[in-house]
């Protein structure tokens, strides 16, 4: 089986969230990429090294730039004619763009997946990851996205793939880009740090959240994440989102603070390897998944632990 | 202009789910059933367009059961002016829906279509963008801000990392993120008012839809169950929990 697994990049640097994708589709056959962008020679030869990766297709194009899926998703469905499989990552831009190939393919695409338990065969979740469905393809070609948790992240360097440059129709004419806001932090992201510090409600206001959730990640070197109370009450921005329609994490280690565990939250982070917990309401459901838990006042409590973790 | 704003009947956002003993699926007999959360900021942003003078109908479908006209009803009761319920007692895919939805959009013409980014069912989180390519037409995927400027729509999406700002010619496809609006709740003379609405009742074969299902569920599991660790009693003892991690 060939596969296509769509390269998530900003045009100069290669996203970590592809790593995940080439290990899921090195499981189903020969791997290939597609890097859709503008002057973005550098992600094609980064792609290039990554280990077990036989060919990179570039389409070095305009109105590949921003990732738009209008112009993206026609230029995928067309080299799908020498491949069986595409995959994308399940991040937004994934989710924007692998929809639409698989439209263009008449294929019903396999969102997600935790794993690859046959040429045509996934384990996905369904209902916030409370229930794991195991399900098969009968489409002739395979569209997946792949949750990047679920699988380790293929070798960044040892490969020697051949660079091919491919060319699509280029701009629909139905979208265009207009602005971002990326923040930029010196922090790990989210989805591949290694320790993660989450804040919720409690927090009470932006103000607070920053005093008391960013000491002990600095100390940490963590990442911060939130709960949707905390986004939705405008302590953070919306990309701190932890859970079901938010990020998906599984760090090293996880700080729930101030978070009473919600299962949407939970479906976002419960694959943690050690998840620690503070609230001081100890019936919240959080400490059902914690492997160590304080029971104690966070505005008391994480203060006294940033301190006790520097000395 | 015609907004169509498709509403999909789901297990509550509060109920936790049940994976059914003979593990083909999750149990929903005797489960509150909802509108997908999504599909009600779907509705709401319809109805704030129409209030603001940007839209004139709002037309509600949902695909599903007979009791998805529960879901209908309540979109009636919160503003759309009417429904079309495609009624089906399988479950259907998003190709399926997206089938459906792409004959009734040809034959409505709606400027518009808002869906909910994913349902908290199957999570797919596909339905729009396969709407939106079997259109050929543009989307604005997990959308925060909607705004309507003539001939196009500009769509701020919620996107790993912040946000970004795509405009798009309509008719376009705009599917709802969690901050683009808090829905309101239907009065109750506008539940008594959405029981004199009209609701058409189709099926798939009215659009030449097949609904067999691509996609074979072969098992549906619980997943690993995480047990609950141990409860520290102080700070003193959770550093040195947090130093035998080794990270820190």
């Amino acid at each position: 089986m060939k596969t296509l697994v769509l390269v998530e990049h900003d045009n100069t640097k290669l996203h970590d969230a592809t790593l995940a994708v080439v290990t899921a589709a090195s499981k189903l056959g020969e791997v290939h990429l597609l890097i859709a962008g503008h002057n973005c020679g550098g992600v094609a030869e980064a792609a290039a090294k990554i280990a077990g990766v036989a060919k990179v297709h570039v389409a070095d194009d305009a109105a590949y730039a921003n990732g738009l899926a209008e112009n993206v998703a026609p230029l995928a469905a067309a080299l799908m004619e020498h491949h069986d499989a595409f995959l994308a990552p399940a991040t937004t831009s994934g989710k924007n763009i692998a929809p639409r190939v698989a439209a263009h393919l008449d294929v019903m695409q396999v969102s997600e997946i935790l794993s690859v338990e046959g040429p045509k065969t996934f384990t996905r979740p369904i209902y916030a990851g409370n229930a794991i469905a195991t399900v098969e393809s009968t489409d002739a070609k395979l569209v997946i996205t792949v949750r990047g948790t679920a699988f380790e992240k293929a070798a960044t360097e040892g490969g020697s793939a051949a660079i091919e440059a491919v060319s699509g129709a280029g701009d629909a004419g139905i979208s265009s880009f207009v602005s971002a806001e990326i923040a930029k932090s010196e922090r790990p992201e989210l989805t591949s740090a290694k320790i993660i510090v989450s804040g919720g409600r409690a927090l009470k206001d932006a103000e607070t959240f920053e005093a008391v959730i960013t000491p002990l990640a600095d100390k940490l070197g963590a990442a911060i994440g939130a709960s949707r109370a905390a986004v939705d009450a405008g302590y953070v921005p919306n990309d701190y989102q932890v859970g079901q329609t938010g990020k998906i994490v599984a760090p090293e280690v996880y700080f729930a603070i101030g978070i009473s565990g919600a299962i949407q939250h939970l479906a976002g982070m419960k694959d943690s390897k050690v998840i620690i917990a503070i609230n001081k309401d100890e019936d919240a459901p959080i400490f059902q998944v914690a492997d160590i838990g304080l029971v104690a006042d966070l505005y008391a409590a994480v203060p006294e632990l940033t301190g006790a973790l520097s000395g | 202009m015609k907004i169509l704003v498709p509403v999909k009947r789901v297990i509550d956002y509060n109920v936790k789910p049940r994976v059914k003993a003979d593990g083909t699926g999750v149990d929903l007999a005797n489960v509150k059933m909802s509108m997908n959360p999504f599909d009600e900021i779907a509705i709401e942003e319809a109805i704030r367009l129409k209030e603001k003078g940007a839209a004139t109908e709002i037309v509600a479908v949902s695909v599903g059961p007979a009791k998805a006209q529960e879901t209908l009803r309540t979109a009636l009761a919160m503003g759309a002016d009417r429904a079309i319920l495609v009624e089906s007692d399988e479950e259907v895919e998003p190709l399926a829906i997206a089938k459906i939805l792409k004959a009734i959009a040809d034959e409505e013409a709606p400027g518009l279509i808002i869906l909910g980014k994913q349902s908290i069912s199957d999570d797919s989180n596909q339905t729009g963008q396969m709407l939106a390519a079997l259109m050929g037409r543009p989307q604005g995927t997990f959308a925060n801000t909607v705004e309507v400027d003539g001939d196009s729509v500009t769509v701020k999406r919620e996107v790993d990392g912040g946000l970004q700002t795509v405009k798009l010619a309509l008719p376009a496809i705009v599917t709802t993120d969690l901050r683009l609006n808090e829905p309101r709740y239907a009065s109750l003379p506008n539940i008594m008012k959405a029981k004199q609405k009209p609701l058409a009742h189709k099926t798939a074969a009215d659009y030449g839809v097949d609904l067999t299902p691509r996609l074979k569920t072969l098992k549906v599991a619980e997943p690993p169950v995480r047990q609950a660790g141990e409860k520290v009693a102080d700070v003193a003892a959770l550093v040195e929990k947090i130093k035998a991690l080794g990270i820190a």
